[in-house]
């Protein structure tokens, strides 16, 4: 089957523009530019004549994306959101996964179809990373955030490090919070009064 | 009781406002929800989240339900407008460059002149005038090429389109991407405050009542959760009327400015939520009368005369059928919900569901089933007025 498809890809995060492109040439498809730089992206776009766009669902140039498809003068071609407006199960994976696509012109829905499957596999990893990471994070902020609110009742109230945990987590308890959200109020407040 | 949890999708804008108040103030608490303000980083993603299922309910700009529901904008889906969200509230503003070719033709300057203003700016250049708008199915465009059709000017209109998202307005501006812009605040005033815009023209100025936000959902998803939608109009109708009482507008810029849902600073909430414009850097700000509304004369009615209006702008944009556009679009609006959910709480409610648009240059009491409502200013800078009949 032949792959001579031109594939743009609009991404800023060159890492992960990398990933894209990477996944891309293992299944066969070579022609494949990455635009970084957001500025003048239909204007870029014209020039390059690609045959199919993928962004990231997020990306906020896709308003302007938009345009170009609905564009009606002669000398953009049409672009209409990738995928078949009937395969509702690709959508909502592509969805899923983060990933929107454009084609341009009149490519067939077949040549089209493995491209997507494989930009969506990608978009899937590469958003599970994004996530975990984003956990890691918030697990790292949320444990120096208890230790602090912790340090906090045992020099008030002279306690052990367990008994000032029993604290925080009997006042969440009868208030029907999270013992971080109680911790985060206590060290609020106290960044108030001092 | 536990609240039910609405997926609430919102582009970060001043007009966004009903829903964050909604929330923040607790309006959609009392009504038993918990509204999940899920930000959208652009009106497609949210669109394609809406169409898909993972958003309930959405802010939308007005022409979008229309668009949506005749296949001209993203995935197939049918959406309805539950009510309109706010009215007004956008700027039309040119670059340093343009507003200086502008005098130079004969430009007087000001803020209120769509008329006077036309001309200078389509002859101003001889190339095409490259136009910003937020989207291609917004009310700033619809209002941008209603006014260029129908001025009256004596150079033909050569425009080119450039969708552009509103935080990258003024860079597009200063890098000479964009010649002219329609934009919704604060994002005209973030290009006069960094030099190198100038605002020509108020929205309200080309139609004084125009829908510019609205709230949105799928058709299925209306007709299966009577229950919520009626909450949820009932919270955003009541933080809508909140909002429009002019001794609340200093506790609602503290509110959203302290909320995390928008990142707009407190200097660019004031100029929308006061409506005082500074339209050239270091000027003295002028006064523009409803510049955004909430809830005032009759703003949150779903009238389907306004949806009539969207429908044929689109189709005078697109080419398609002009009858099929406005029945379409019409169809969209929910005026049924409106008054079914909302007529018991008190909430005043107009006669019929459609108005001849553009009919009021000033205000006037009409009939409603309270006794009288307010409504209008809505003329059309051109004097038209637009009857679609009373439809269905």
């Amino acid at each position: 089957m032949s792959k001579d498809m031109k594939i743009a890809v609009i991404e800023s995060d060159r890492d992960r523009a990398v990933g894209i492109i990477d996944a891309l040439r293992e299944d066969g498809w070579d022609d494949v530019v990455v635009l970084g730089d957001v500025t003048g992206l239909a204007r870029k776009l014209a020039a390059l004549e690609p045959d199919l766009v993928l962004i990231d669902l997020a990306n906020p140039s896709r308003d302007a994306l938009e345009q170009v498809s609905a564009a009606t003068d002669a000398q953009s071609r049409p672009v209409a959101m990738f995928v078949d407006r009937s395969d509702d199960e690709m959508t909502q994976a592509a969805v899923t996964a983060g990933l929107s696509a454009y084609v341009v012109g009149e490519l067939q829905p077949e040549r089209i179809r493995p491209v997507l499957k494989t930009a969506i596999a990608r978009f899937q990893m590469m958003s599970q990373m994004r996530r975990e990471l984003e956990a890691a994070k918030q697990a790292l902020a949320d444990r120096k955030t208890l230790d602090r609110a912790k340090g906090m009742i045992m020099r008030a109230k002279g306690v052990g490090e367990d008994e000032a945990y029993a604290l925080l987590r009997k006042a969440a308890m009868s208030q029907n919070r999270k013992v971080i959200e109680v911790a985060q109020a206590l060290l609020t407040a106290s960044d108030l009064l001092t | 009781m536990t609240p039910i949890r609405l997926n609430c999708g919102y582009v970060p804008l001043v007009d966004s406002a009903p829903l964050i108040v909604a929330q923040e103030m607790r309006f959609a608490a009392d009504e038993g929800l918990a509204l999940n303000l899920l930000r959208q980083p652009s009106w497609a993603a949210l669109r394609d989240l809406l169409a898909l299922g993972h958003l309930d309910v959405a802010h939308m700009l007005s022409p979008m339900p229309a668009a949506m529901s005749l296949g001209l904008s993203g995935p197939a889906a049918q959406i309805d407008a539950l009510m309109v969200l706010s009215v007004n509230g956008t700027v039309v503003g040119v670059s340093t460059q343009m507003a200086q070719a502008m005098r130079a033709r004969g430009w007087a300057g000001g803020f209120n002149d769509p008329k006077a203003t036309a001309e200078p700016m389509l002859s101003a250049l001889d190339r095409p005038l490259r136009v910003g708008v937020p989207f291609p199915y917004s009310m700033h465009r619809l209002l941008f090429e209603y006014w260029i059709r129908n001025a009256g000017a004596a150079t033909p209109p050569n425009l080119r389109i450039i969708t552009t998202p509103p935080p990258l307005m003024a860079e597009a501006v200063s890098s000479g991407e964009i010649d002219v812009f329609c934009v919704g605040e604060p994002w005209g005033s973030v290009a006069v405050g960094a030099d190198v815009g100038e605002l020509i023209l108020p929205g309200g100025a080309i139609w004084a009542h125009a829908p510019e936000k609205v709230l949105a959902a799928r058709r299925t998803w209306i007709d299966d959760n009577a229950e919520q939608v009626s909450a949820l109009m009932r919270a955003v109708a009541r933080a809508a009327r909140w909002l429009d009482q002019p001794d609340n507008r200093a506790l609602a810029i503290e509110v959203l400015a302290r909320s995390s849902h928008l990142d707009v600073p407190l200097h660019a909430l004031e100029h929308a939520l006061t409506g005082r414009f500074a339209t050239k850097f270091g000027a003295a700000p002028v006064h523009v009368d409803n510049f955004v509304q909430f809830h005032n004369g009759a703003t949150n009615f779903p009238w389907r005369s306004q949806a009539a209006w969207i429908g044929a702008e689109i189709s005078h944009l697109t080419g398609i059928d002009r009858d099929h556009a406005i029945a379409v679009a019409q169809s969209t609006v929910r005026p049924d919900c409106y008054r079914t959910y909302l007529g018991p709480i008190g909430v005043d409610m107009p006669g019929a569901s459609a108005k001849v648009e553009g009919a009021l240059a000033h205000p006037v009491a009409v009939a409603s089933t309270r006794g009288q409502m307010i409504l209008g200013p809505d003329a059309f800078f051109d004097g038209k007025t637009y009857d679609f009949g009373a439809g269905v």
